[in-house]
């Protein structure tokens, strides 16, 4: 029997920090009824494992691009890089742009048109075909646990927030709030995770974009919010991308140029963009090839916008807040707030009633998109790249669908356990980033040999993995251990939890690619006749020449590419 | 296979709710003086972004009405 009094804690905000009107209710509710209205709608359109998981592969540009990067705008992105930014300063945006830009361009032009031409359901999928079962495996298993890892970072947002401006007792809101996600994802699959994640983007840009509005009036504008920040803050530089990067020292992120550039850039970058099957999964559900490409490079656009409602938020609180932001370690001491409650803390300064209504139904929204991408992208992979190959290899397609169904409420259930591992980190970002190098940079080095090498043996592919994954726990370790190891693996002892991620993700890389060229030459290659649609050189690439130039990918590569550089040199 | 309703129509419809919501906070708040205590209140951002609302979500709606024309 239910307690009435659990019922009272969703229309009681008195804890919280500040009181939400009937308007403001009524605006949550109505996105909730319309989220568990679409995946009620959409179940007629999962009637296969293809609709289930790949979506039909139906999706035009647009809304694969837009899916694409909103699966990566999460409340994770939002909440966990405004409080970045509220730590470190504009130095965050690298996340944004060279640690994204680059990336996706390259997954758009070089890598999809091998995941798209071979006609693989997941990023493990290809492994098989490039290497065989055991890097397969490997590589599915990693991903699913981080999945998992992932959603419960997304279900820990929510109840921050939920506890921030509600009032609510975080514990009801990770489980009231994963029984949503669970039945909506059940029903539609990806079909759903994409609608929701369109609807997310639009809800996530009109919901947030007063703060950043209303806090650059307040401060005087750009510049004006610039000397404020430097007036507040003597001697450290929140304010520069590159100026600051010439030492370890210079910047409060403890962090040199080159653990941007080849630890952010290269390794944590590419291996997220075009290696997690989570974002990968969303473009490979286009409908052609050029649709894909061009989705992608959509979303890079997009990309680069979004710092306007992530950083600069984080980067006016830090002179418009009449308070300092505390490390999550310290949650719970009276009075204080955590960097990681920077954004909606914002959002009660500048949203009056109906507004702040929205503003947190879009991180709701954000929220639920990214848990609904994990969890969707976890049914996936454990379905097509555990189930069937390990555990049941002949089963009628309506069987794999029903497996679908129920892991993705698996999915759910587990990602709760791991919300509560969340609580110990000083920051979501630091954790989902080291989540990244643990799992993914590996994979990339794996994926990119296989794909821009024929030599790459099957031997060497998975060996490369293993030895990526371990050095990554490795060097994880070793510091944990011993703390002076740090300036070692950071270069220098001063480095922050997000300066040694990045470090960390350059040596994951370099080990994962040197063990893998080392195997290569000890062991036996694939025929080429096998790897026909999987490696350059051996794959025929649809030709552009047939298309109009304005609508050739390149071209918009191109203008994107331009833009990226432009932004670098404003705020250099 | 059944035709799908485009997301467009439903983001539309979601909008135009929101903007009716946000205009009747808005009225409200300006007839109480609920939001003199909000930082730069003065901006009057309900207003704005009701009337935003008001014009994107009904194209939207309009554009993309099931069977107004074949979208995805």
């Amino acid at each position: 029997m239910l307690d009435p009094r659990m019922f009272c804690i969703f229309f009681t905000a008195h804890t919280g920090l500040l009181s939400l009107g009937p308007i403001d209710l009524t605006i949550i509710v109505l996105y909730f009824i319309l989220v568990l209205g679409l995946g009620i709608y959409l179940r007629q359109f999962a009637e296969t494992s293809n609709d289930f998981f790949m979506a039909g592969r139906e999706m035009t540009a647009w809304i694969a691009g837009l899916s694409f990067i909103s699966a990566n705008l999460g409340s994770l992105e939002m909440m966990g890089y405004a409080a970045a930014a509220y730590q470190y300063g504009i130095i965050v945006a690298h996340a944004y742009w060279i640690a994204a830009i680059p990336a996706i361009l390259f997954l758009a032009l070089v890598m999809l048109p091998f995941y798209y031409i071979c006609k693989t359901h997941s990023v493990p999928g290809y492994l098989r075909l490039r290497y065989g079962e055991g890097a397969r495996t490997v590589s599915a298993v990693s991903f699913a646990i981080m999945t998992i890892l992932m959603s419960g970072i997304n279900m820990y947002s929510m109840a921050i927030i939920m506890k921030v401006i509600l009032g609510w007792n975080i514990h009801f809101s990770i489980w009231v709030s994963s029984l949503t996600v669970g039945i909506y994802v059940m029903s539609g699959g990806l079909l759903s995770a994409i609608f929701n994640e369109v609807l997310q983007f639009v809800l996530i840009w009109l919901g947030c974009l007063a703060i950043p509005i209303a806090g650059l009036i307040e401060t005087g504008g750009w510049h004006g919010l610039v000397r404020r920040i430097n007036a507040a803050m003597p001697g450290q530089d929140f304010t520069h991308l590159w100026h600051s990067l010439g030492s370890a020292n210079s910047n409060p992120m403890g962090v040199h140029w080159t653990g941007v550039v080849f630890g952010w850039g290269i390794a944590i970058s590419f291996g997220y963009w075009t290696t997690d099957f989570l974002v990968v999964q969303r473009v490979m559900a286009a409908k052609d090839l050029r649709s894909a490409q061009l989705g992608t490079i959509l979303g890079a656009f997009l990309k680069m916008m979004v710092p306007l409602i992530v950083i600069v938020p984080g980067l006016l609180a830090l002179v418009v807040l009449p308070f300092k932001l505390v490390p999550e370690t310290m949650a719970g001491l009276p009075g204080v707030h955590t960097y990681n409650e920077v954004l909606p803390l914002m959002l009660a300064r500048y949203c009056g009633p109906g507004l702040l209504g929205l503003g947190i139904t879009a991180l709701i929204a954000g929220f639920m998109s990214g848990m609904a991408g994990n969890v969707s992208a976890f049914a996936t992979v454990w379905t097509y790249d555990i189930y069937q190959p390990l555990i049941r290899k002949t089963a009628s397609d309506q069987h794999y669908l029903k497996m679908g169904r129920w892991c993705s409420l698996l999915g759910v259930v587990a990602s709760i356990g791991t919300a509560y591992l969340v609580m110990d980190f000083s920051s979501i970002i630091v954790y989902a980033q080291m989540l990244f190098g643990f799992f993914i940079v590996p994979m990339f080095a794996t994926v990119i040999l296989g794909m821009l090498w024929k030599r790459t043996t099957p031997a060497a592919g998975l060996w490369g993995l293993v030895a990526g994954i371990l050095s990554a726990f490795g060097l994880w370790a070793w510091v944990k251990l011993d703390p002076a190891a740090l300036r070692y693996v950071a270069f220098s002892s001063n480095a922050r939890d997000m300066a040694e991620n990045v470090y960390r993700a350059m040596w994951t890389l370099i080990i994962g690619l040197t063990v893998t060229v080392l195997v290569t030459f000890f062991t036996k290659p694939k025929p080429d006749a096998e790897l026909h649609g999987l490696v350059y050189g051996l794959t025929p690439m649809p030709s552009g020449e047939a298309i109009p130039f304005f609508y050739r990918p390149i071209t918009w590569a191109c203008i994107v590419g331009a833009g990226f550089v432009a932004l670098n040199i404003i705020f250099w | 296979m059944r035709q799908m309703i485009p997301i467009w129509f439903f983001v539309g419809s979601l909008l135009t709710a929101y903007g009716v919501l946000i205009l009747i906070a808005a009225i409200q708040g300006e007839a109480s003086s609920a939001n003199a205590t909000l930082a730069m209140g003065n901006l009057h951002l309900q207003f704005w972004w009701a009337g935003a609302l008001l014009i994107l979500g009904p194209v939207w709606m309009i554009r993309y009405y099931p069977g107004h024309k074949k979208h995805n």
